[in-house]
């Protein structure tokens, strides 16, 4: 199995590989325009605790960007799926599904790690100061996974691009702004809080901002966020059984 | 051997007034197939080939019935049988972000091929379909018939000794119609076994050991080429009429001539083909 999950990435990183100049200029407009228009315009002034708005305003970013990054890496199958039927290659080749699951994951939460990788560069040069730990690179792996699984459940779920295109508007364009990553959760009404602190992205971006403070970790929200890893992967196996029915 | 045993299909599908219905595309299907045969699945359009093709490749679950492949059934053996088998599929399916030596690569690896092996094996299947020069190209710049026969050099990098291979040359010009008949016809006589599905008759009967005609998901006939035309007369008259153009079998040219002599019109006499088979069968179920 493990050789399957490495032919599974093997495609992808090909792929990355060829593009790689690309996929980093492209991946540092958002971010950038991020710190430049709340970090450095509008949150200059802005003093959060005891650190400056853009120490708060780093690991947010970094929380939703990897959520983006991962969330549309594996968009492209579905139009593998239904447009160029390539993905029949992966079904009929004697490999387990699993393989080809957890290949598609690896290669998202690699996209996603460069890209928090660029953010952190840009960060840094816009003088934010964190602490990276193990503990920090661990939690955004585990947002990649859990938001690359759900663009594996969307790909093979969804009958067209521009089904897919409302996940991103409804649930993902939401959450990129309440969960905590531009500004706390406490400020929002009740009903909302509760629903948002209920979301993956609220955890990561919390427990990101706590990392990078020296706080202590709080393994509530990591056991929150394995949960959700453990539920998209099981949603990702069902969508992929569903191809062949 | 391969054998299916009452082999279904069913789809949920939503009718004009967006309900729900059971449409059959395969419907109590079962045959076997001989080893180093080519064995041909022949119907008309939406008949239910590449359903049952995509059946036995187990790139779709069948709602009921059996494929067993010498005797292991494809749901506990899924694995090993799958290492044996090669596709080409109707829909030429290439990864369009990949070259064609990657593609074939992608291929060689999902086979498990071991790396000292996968470079020159890749080499030997384009140079088998004279594609050699094109390995560092996309997919998406080749022709159709180039990319048709780039199919069957991807099914084949494995060495399968069963090869499924549906609709392998339709929209293809005759040359090239031809050229990927004598791969065929080559692996055949390599000892592959090779299930083809076609709605070129002239296919079926130039290439196939045994042809099994299917329509609206049933199995109609299944018998040789030579059987089938024997069981319609080996001769056929054929003219035009005002009700359309008509056809009748004789056993021999001299009674064939006979009746056309009788003829008001003007007839063609010929040897009857699995043409004149699979009309007759195909209209007869649809008057059924």
């Amino acid at each position: 199995m493990v050789s399957d999950i490495v032919t599974v990435f093997w495609r992808d990183w090909i792929v990355l590989k060829r593009r790689l100049p690309k996929f980093i200029l492209s991946r540092m407009v958002a971010p950038m325009l991020y710190l430049v228009a709340f970090g450095w315009g509008l949150g200059r002034n802005i003093q959060i605790g005891s650190g400056s708005y853009i120490d708060f305003l780093v690991p947010g970013i970094m929380a939703l960007n990897s959520m983006n990054i991962s969330y549309n890496s594996l968009t492209p199958l579905c139009t593998e799926r239904i447009y160029h039927k390539s993905i029949g290659e992966y079904i009929i080749a004697p490999m387990r599904p699993v393989a080809f699951i957890i290949g598609k994951i690896m290669a998202a939460v690699l996209r996603g790690l460069i890209s928090s990788g660029i953010i952190l560069l840009l960060a840094f040069a816009f003088g934010a100061r964190m602490n990276i730990t193990v503990t920090y690179i661990g939690v955004l792996i585990l947002n990649c996974i859990i938001f690359a699984e759900v663009g594996f459940f969307a790909a093979l779920s969804m009958d067209s691009y521009e089904e897919l295109s409302q996940v991103n508007t409804y649930i993902l364009l939401p959450m990129s702004f309440l969960c905590g990553t531009f500004f706390t959760t406490s400020a929002l009404p009740d009903f909302i809080r509760i629903i948002v602190e209920l979301l993956p992205l609220t955890h990561t971006s919390y427990l990101l901002r706590g990392i990078a403070v020296q706080s202590p970790v709080a393994w509530e929200s990591v056991a929150v966020l394995l949960l959700y890893a453990i539920i998209g992967f099981i949603l990702g196996r069902k969508a992929y059984n569903n191809q062949l029915k | 051997m391969i054998t299916i045993e009452g082999l279904v299909k069913e789809f949920r599908v939503k009718n004009r007034d967006k309900k729900y219905i059971i449409k059959k595309a395969v419907d109590n299907l079962s045959l076997q197939v001989s080893k180093g045969e080519i064995f041909g699945l022949l119907g008309p359009n939406g008949a239910g080939k590449t359903t049952t093709i995509r059946m036995m490749t187990m790139e779709m679950q069948p709602t009921s019935g059996k494929i067993l492949y010498a005797g292991r059934t494809s749901e506990a053996d899924a694995l090993a049988i799958k290492e044996m088998i090669g596709v080409v599929p109707q829909n030429i399916n290439f990864d369009n972000d990949l070259t064609v030596g990657e593609n074939m690569e992608l291929h060689a690896r999902l086979h498990h091929m071991p790396k000292n092996q996968r470079k020159q094996r890749i080499a030997d299947m384009l140079d088998f379909v004279e594609l050699s020069n094109t390995v560092n190209l996309m997919p998406r710049t080749l022709s159709g018939g180039m990319k048709r026969r780039l199919l069957i050099a991807r099914a084949l990098i494995h060495n399968p000794s069963i090869l499924f291979m549906d609709e392998p040359t339709v929209a293809l010009d005759p040359q090239v119609r031809r050229k990927i008949w004598d791969l065929i016809r080559s692996l055949a006589a390599n000892g592959t076994t090779v299930i083809l599905t076609t709605h070129y008759i002239e296919e079926a009967e130039a290439l196939c050991d045994r042809v099994a005609i299917v329509n609206e998901g049933r199995l109609i006939a299944l018998d040789t080429p030579e059987a089938f035309c024997q069981r319609m007369g080996k001769i056929a008259v054929e003219w035009d009429s005002p009700e359309g153009r008509q056809y009748r079998f004789f056993d021999t040219r001299k009674e064939a001539a006979v009746f056309a002599g009788e003829l008001e019109h003007s007839a063609h006499i010929r040897r009857s083909n699995l043409e004149d088979a699979f009309i007759e069968l195909t209209d007869r179920e649809e008057g059924m």
